[in-house]
């Protein structure tokens, strides 16, 4: 696989657990999923009030990129250069069991909107004003060779010269979110093996 | 008037789930979308939900939304002149 392009950072969220590039960043105790993920969001120390409004999907790989991102110099890129390519094996399962809830009586404008997985990729651009291509797939596991694959392809082709890539799973009792930042540049090469064995350290 | 306003700056606090605003942030004449409270489309589609279940009031004619969800003050009025009795 091609090895000229570089995973810059790398981050994970799973077990109650945040890692940047491997290390520890946040633990949270004892809490639900969306109370975890609030955990999360107060230890950044954002103030961004759409927060409290998305998915629980949403906010998972909203705050996957929130840490992932916290070192990179977008000002290096047109924000039409910078992509993101996500994937996961139950798409937006969660939030559609919640609509689905919700139309027994009025139907939930605010919960509708996020019945569609590539929602989190909106999410993600909107907060760090990226215009580049995105896409997001369902694979019944992670796909390392796919992601791999079809980023190289994006940054051969000049489409983009980074990219936010990964898997960012949400069900009604667990949750990952492994999430790469592709570039030219970077120590470890945007390899197969690279990426699953990033993948398979994050815990949980 | 002043009983239903105050009701409904927490009633659109909690639907909208807007967990920074409290109801003395909200000025009876604030604009709530653009520059006032940032409200956005998805949160008019649920004012319209909060209007329809807390007060059965219905809008219908989508094109008076603007005028009626101005403010909290004009949201008030459009319930004031259309609810039903006893309701």
């Amino acid at each position: 696989m091609n090895d000229q392009y570089y995973i810059s950072a790398h981050c994970s969220i799973s077990n109650n657990i945040v890692s940047y590039n491997n290390e520890a960043v946040f633990e949270g105790t004892g809490h639900d999923i969306p109370g975890f993920l609030l955990s999360v969001y107060q230890h950044l120390g954002v103030k961004y009030p759409k927060f409290y409004k998305m998915d629980n999907l949403a906010k998972l790989g909203w705050l996957a990129a929130e840490v992932l991102l916290k070192d990179f110099d977008k000002t290096k890129y047109q924000p039409t250069d910078i992509g993101v390519v996500l994937s996961n094996a139950g798409s937006s399962l969660d939030a559609d069991k919640r609509y689905y809830d919700s139309v027994q009586d009025i139907a939930s404008p605010a919960l509708f909107v996020y019945t569609l997985p590539n929602i989190v990729i909106g999410e993600i651009c909107i907060r760090h004003h990226f215009k580049g291509e995105n896409a997001f797939y369902i694979f019944e596991r992670f796909n390392a060779e796919f992601i791999s694959s079809y980023v190289s392809v994006l940054l051969e082709t000049g489409q983009l010269q980074a990219c936010i890539c990964g898997w960012v799973e949400m069900t009604a009792t667990g949750y990952k979110a492994v999430l790469f930042l592709v570039e030219k540049e970077g120590a470890t090469p945007f390899t197969t093996e690279n990426i699953n064995k990033i993948y398979s350290t994050a815990n949980g | 008037m002043d009983k239903l306003i105050a009701d409904l700056k927490e009633q659109i606090i909690e639907q909208l789930n807007l967990q920074d605003v409290k109801p003395e942030d909200i000025g009876d004449d604030q604009s709530l979308f653009g520059d006032g409270l940032g409200l956005d489309s998805i949160d008019a589609l649920e004012l319209i939900v909060l209007l329809q279940q807390k007060y059965k009031v219905k809008l219908s004619n989508a094109e008076d939304g603007p005028k009626i969800f101005r403010s909290v003050r004009t949201i008030a009025e459009f319930i004031e002149s259309n609810k039903i009795p006893n309701a």
